[in-house]
């Protein structure tokens, strides 16, 4: 994905891994993966099944990097075995994971338990730690992106079979992460209130009290992210977010700004009429929200440049179902879950080799008609500087 | 099966101790072993967690010693004044709360004590002293809101404008009425006790003695509620102090209370490594609970003369 502007770090990584991938071509290179692959050569002439099926027996799970020569079916069945998959943190709504979710469990007839769809991506990091070998601990991560980097220490490297397809900015050259999917920083709303195109149409008289950011922006990154809109909408940056403080402020003084949390319940309800959150959060919500009679509309703000950011995934390196983990790993990265995540409102990582390939689901990307020109990404010096700015200044809706 | 496996080993460890040593300790031991689950379950749920709060306010994330933690709690403007926000918000509930739950306590009290008003508003005040949190946030918010039920009602159907502007909702005030919500109940459970104690034949004895209604209270009603009710206030208080859901769901910007301030420490995906300042705070709240919960102790003891 050429027009995703690289984080510092990523980017820094990125060098690093072009010299790894030079040498190792688009097949795994890690070690534990390369002796089941030297020996299948030997074991090919009598390549019946049964050889096959002793050597997958004999992969250690919790420790392979790649389906190896089993391939996903291999993976798969082996996850099978352990019949269940927890994953944390995977509200239905965002980014179509309700059916991402019922897809995998009904394609491989694995339970998937899923833990405090609400929860955010510290909250997943906590559950791995204070869960850790009670067998709910979540196999799998779907994390912010400074949240997983301040934890690469507790993810298994794994690179599923696509992994050539995944521009090298967007993973670790391990595969610890992989970038998974971005969205853009939007302006949902009810359609009954008229058209919504800017942010500045927030700040009109006839909104008091309709407005809702998805998150404190010292909490959440879709909310940080609402408040880097809103900068860039008035004239701020990402090196200078002040402007986007000084906008939700004066939308708190004229009261259009409310404090409450919008959840998929405060929109049906229309406690929250517009609400600034991500694409893949909202688009999600369309459907059910049509059913209830409210049209839905989400719009990118045509006052300021995109807002886009990705998330990770990642697998939990002591998962309780590790196998299950690296199944599911397998199934988002194949065209079917990056299909799914576009149908929700997210563009997958893999997006640009699967448009070449003519497999990408052209209705569900015309849906979310992402904006041609370059999207603003905070980079982690921008974030700690604008986290640093927030501390001292989001306090205006401290009530009195 | 839980208290069992806990109750063995401690049998096993009261059998030597309790050889020889007369039947009185034997008993004593038995005692004890029968109080053993009550002590796991303190020890597990309060002096455990007490603990690793307070190792962790004066730990580094590194394990180091450091007073950093509790130090940015007292200069840090940020928990200063949700410290003293949620203080207001407290006193402010726990005074309101008292007072209107004592007048309803009062008015059940002097009712038939079996007749059905009573028992209705006893078992509709033990349901709604633990109706708080999202439940009640969104309650509130689907008829004050600004697009609450009453508030729509008002503009939309009536046409007549006399309600406030519902911004109040998201204010000190509005978490102020929702929480005296429970906050009523509450009292009336823990002072209907204390009403019900109160004699008919204090009050003879006070009129025969020549004093009328307002003596009475003054005299004899008055000094023995005083301990009772007070001590109530303080539960009321600490009740309101320590409430985290309620807020959270109200209201989800710029963090005002100490518990929504914890949170932050904790959940934040923005701001991380902050889980010892969190801690710092927290034990900051258990000193404030323990002041309290000391003063209503010392109070307990004197209201407790007059209703045994």
């Amino acid at each position: 994905m050429h027009w995703m502007r690289a984080r510092g770090l990523v980017a820094f990584a990125a060098v690093a891994v072009v010299v790894a991938a030079c040498s190792s071509g688009a097949s795994p290179s890690p070690a534990e993966s390369q002796a089941p692959a030297t020996q299948a050569p030997a074991t090919q002439a009598p390549a019946t099944q049964a050889p096959a099926e002793s050597q997958a027996a004999a992969v250690d799970w919790k420790t392979a990097t790649s389906a190896g020569a089993g391939g996903v079916d291999a993976v798969c069945a082996a996850a099978q075995a352990e019949g269940q998959l927890n994953v944390i943190a995977l509200p239905p709504t965002w980014a179509n994971y309700g059916k991402i979710i019922d897809d995998f469990a009904a394609k491989y007839g694995i339970k998937v338990v899923s833990d405090n769809p609400d929860a955010n991506s510290q909250d997943e990091i906590n559950a791995v730690k204070n869960l850790a070998g009670t067998g709910r601990q979540p196999d799998v991560l779907d994390l912010g992106t400074a949240v997983m980097l301040a934890n690469t220490d507790l993810y298994a490297p794994y690179q599923p079979v696509t992994w050539g397809d995944i521009p090298d900015a967007n993973k670790d050259p391990n595969g610890t992460w992989i970038n998974n999917y971005a969205g853009f920083s939007a302006i949902a709303y009810d359609a009954k209130l008229g058209d919504i195109t800017k942010v500045a149409d927030l700040a009109k008289p006839e909104f008091k009290g309709k407005v809702a950011l998805n998150g404190d922006p010292l909490k959440a990154s879709a909310g940080l992210n609402g408040v880097l809109l809103a900068a860039l909408a008035n004239g701020g940056s990402a090196d200078n977010i002040a402007p986007g403080v000084d906008f939700f402020r004066t939308l708190a003084e004229s009261g259009n700004l409310l404090p409450v949390d919008p959840t998929p319940a405060t929109v049906a309800s229309g406690q929250t009429p517009i609400v600034i959150d991500w694409t893949y959060n909202q688009i999600g919500d369309v459907a059910n929200l049509k059913a209830k009679g409210i049209d839905w509309k989400i719009v990118i703000p045509s006052d300021a440049p995109p807002v886009a950011a990705y998330y990770n995934a990642a697998i939990n390196k002591d998962a309780a179902h590790p196998a299950a983990a690296r199944c599911w790993t397998e199934y988002l990265f194949s065209d079917a879950g990056q299909n799914e995540w576009l149908k929700g409102g997210a563009l997958p990582v893999r997006l640009a080799a699967m448009q070449t390939a003519g497999t990408a689901d052209q209705e569900a990307l015309a849906a979310i008609n992402p904006p041609t020109t370059a999207p603003v990404q905070l980079t982690l010096e921008q974030t700690d500087a604008a986290k640093a700015y927030l501390t001292d200044n989001w306090k205006f809706i401290a009530i009195q | 099966m839980a208290q069992a496996t806990a109750s063995a080993p401690g049998a096993q460890a009261a059998g030597p101790a309790s050889r020889g040593a007369g039947s009185r300790r034997l008993r004593g031991a038995r005692n004890y072993v029968a109080l053993i689950p009550f002590h796991a379950y303190v020890g597990l749920f309060l002096i455990l967690p007490t603990l690793i709060v307070t190792v962790g306010a004066f730990t580094t994330l590194e394990g180091g010693l450091t007073l950093d933690n509790v130090v940015r709690m007292f200069t840090d403007d940020t928990f200063v004044s949700a410290f003293l926000k949620s203080i207001q918000l407290a006193i402010t509930t726990a005074i309101a709360g008292a007072i209107f739950g004592a007048l309803l306590a009062w008015a059940v009290a002097r009712g038939d004590p079996n007749g059905q008003l009573r028992q209705v508003v006893v078992a509709a005040s033990g349901v709604l002293a633990q109706f708080g949190g999202v439940m009640l946030a969104f309650a509130f918010l689907a008829t004050f809101g600004f697009n609450g039920l009453v508030t729509l009602f008002f503009t939309d159907v009536i046409r007549f404008d006399v309600l406030p502007d519902p911004s109040w909702l998201y204010s000190l005030t509005g978490l102020a009425v929702v929480y005296t919500y429970f906050q009523i109940p509450l009292m009336l459970i823990v002072f209907l006790p204390s009403l019900d104690g109160l004699r008919q034949e204090w009050y003879d004895a006070s009129a025969s003695l020549g004093g009328g209604a307002w003596a009475f209270w003054r005299n004899v009603g008055g000094p023995i509620l005083a301990p009772s009710f007070l001590g109530a206030l303080l539960l009321l208080f600490t009740n309101a102090f320590s409430a985290y859901a309620t807020a959270a769901a109200l209201i989800s910007q710029g963090a005002p209370l100490i518990t929504l301030q914890i949170a932050n420490q904790f959940q934040s995906e923005v701001v991380l490594g902050q889980e010892n300042v969190g801690k710092a705070i927290a034990l900051g709240m258990i000193i404030v609970v323990s002041v309290v919960m000391a003063a209503y102790a010392l109070i307990q003891r004197r209201a407790s003369r007059w209703v045994r």
